[in-house]
């Protein structure tokens, strides 16, 4: 916007301006009506839906798959979303950061003088999409259930063996209640990433590495060394006989 | 007929007309004639009241010039959701304000005494709703409040600095959805806190800083909920509030935008031979 925008556009506010109506009592009573229908809208939610208190935190449980407020849901699934984990630093901090400077830098690089919405179509377009983008990741953070069930069929070997059958299906049941499933694809079960698919891990790497990776928790998967040594061996040996 | 007790009335000075006991004294007659002096002194006391501190605060050419200041024509209810964005704020900081008499910061008694808030207390639970559905409703708001800047064009000049003033706004207003989430200290609370860290310190460059001094420390321990409580009622809310101050301060000196489509139907340079002529 060069100087002579500037000033038409100041002459042609004032002329607006002089038209309009004063702030009080037109505007202030606009103003009221929309913060009576506000606080009615609040009352209604708090009184309905009211505010439900959880289960009190409990830092050694490892079956909760946690949940953020519906307004990060976006943020949530993009991290779902974005799968090889040496890209999940950008979809946690690098999207969002990049999306909040260009928020914040938007009058400095949108520098169009027009600003009737059928006349800047680049900037509508952005606009629109963006908001097409959020609410799409927001609906898709929402639906996502949190699993809690591991429907593997073992191996052969192990199928037939029942003690070894009860061992996988205990180790199964150690892994959707510790919240494996809410990062990574068992099969059918689970999201696919941010963690990487363990549907056939058993043949990728040995259990000791498994084991190491449990205890190191590599990235941001918490770490499951803290878990029942019995439970635990589960969870490995389980891990290492999905191949 | 009203009458002060001889106490609370001002002692007449030497030469004028009677004093307090002689005027009861002189009977109806006397007092009918004149004005009602009580009714007279309160109504002198009230404009005085206002005259003094207007006298030393120079506040009402500020307020008539706010109150009274024009906004261009056109403006319609899109206009209203920057101010419903203030009211919801006003919601959070009054039930806030409430939550925070009978909650306590300390990772062993913070589950304990929000039960106790939403069980014994009376309209406990009605006021946590309201603060949590509040914040829902902040967010909301805020949104739509910035999808009216983008769409009628109205972080253009002269309004660069107050759109970018807004979006600091709405990222301090996340921090505070994120902050209140850990207080009611609830298996959601945690573990969504945990993750929300592990993102945090996943971050470049300041995110592991940054991690560790919301957490106060490279884990979750008992010191990490003090800390989210205040930065989410002191720190945030403070910056919070200045920020709305320059906010508003902008809104009012620079005007309300006219609806983009809204056309002065003379040429700008009519306009200015009028204000010649």
């Amino acid at each position: 916007m060069n100087r002579a925008e500037q000033e038409a556009y100041l002459r042609e506010y004032e002329v607006l301006k002089k038209k309009g109506k004063p702030f009080f009592p037109y505007a202030v009573l606009k103003d009221s009506v929309m913060m009576m229908i506000v606080a009615l809208v609040i009352v209604a939610m708090a009184i309905i839906l009211g505010a439900e208190q959880g289960p009190k935190a409990d830092p050694t449980t490892t079956t909760y798959v946690p949940r953020p407020e519906w307004y990060f849901f976006f943020l949530f699934e993009l991290l779902r979303v974005i799968k090889p984990p040496e890209l999940v630093p950008i979809a946690t901090i690098g999207i969002p950061t990049i999306c909040m400077v260009l928020l914040l830098l938007l009058p400095f690089y949108d520098r169009n003088p027009e600003r009737r919405p059928e006349r800047r179509p680049v900037a509508m377009t952005a606009g629109i999409l963006t908001i097409i983008a959020m609410a799409y990741l927001t609906f898709l953070g929402a639906s996502a259930g949190s699993p809690t069930e591991i429907e593997v069929e073992p191996p052969p070997q192990i199928a037939a063996d029942t003690a070894a059958r009860e061992e996988f299906e205990f180790g199964a049941q150690v892994a959707a209640q510790s919240g494996c499933l809410a990062c990574h694809k068992f099969g059918e079960n689970g999201n696919d990433g941010p963690g990487p698919e363990l549907t056939e891990i058993g043949a990728k790497i040995p259990a000791e590495a498994i084991s190491r990776s449990l205890v190191a928790a590599p990235g941001i998967m918490p770490a499951y060394g803290d878990l029942p040594p019995r439970k635990f061996d589960a969870l490995v040996e389980f891990l290492a006989s999905l191949r | 007929m009203p009458k002060l007790p001889s106490a609370l009335r001002k002692p007449s000075k030497p030469g004028e007309r009677g004093n307090g006991a002689r005027r009861d004294g002189g009977g109806a007659n006397g007092v009918e004639a004149e004005p009602h002096p009580v009714r007279e002194k309160t109504k002198e006391g009230a404009i005085d009241v206002v005259g003094w501190v207007d006298q030393r605060t120079g506040a009402s050419p500020f307020l008539t010039g706010l109150l009274l200041r024009k906004v261009p024509k056109g403006t319609n209810w899109f206009y209203t959701l920057g101010s419903a964005t203030l009211f919801a704020f006003v919601v959070q900081a009054l039930t806030g304000v409430f939550l925070a008499f009978y909650y306590v910061p300390s990772a062993t008694e913070a589950y304990d005494s929000i039960s106790h808030l939403t069980n014994d207390v009376f309209l406990g639970e009605f006021v946590r709703g309201l603060h949590k559905w509040g914040a829902t409703m902040m967010i909301i708001l805020i949104f739509l409040h910035m999808g009216r800047t983008f769409f009628f064009g109205a972080y253009k000049y002269p309004r660069e600095l107050n759109w970018v003033i807004g979006v600091v706004l709405l990222i301090l207003t996340l921090v505070m959805g994120l902050t209140g989430y850990l207080l009611p200290f609830d298996n959601r609370s945690y573990w969504a806190t945990i993750v929300a860290m592990n993102i945090t310190a996943s971050g470049p460059v300041v995110g592991p800083y940054l991690a560790d001094f919301l957490r106060a420390g490279s884990e979750f321990t008992a010191t990490t909920l003090p800390r989210f409580y205040a930065v989410h009622m002191l720190l945030v809310p403070g910056l919070i509030i200045a920020l709305i101050g320059a906010h508003l301060y902008l809104v009012v000196k620079l005007g309300t935008t006219a609806p983009p489509w809204l056309r002065a139907e003379a040429k700008p340079k009519s306009s200015r031979e009028e204000k010649v002529g």
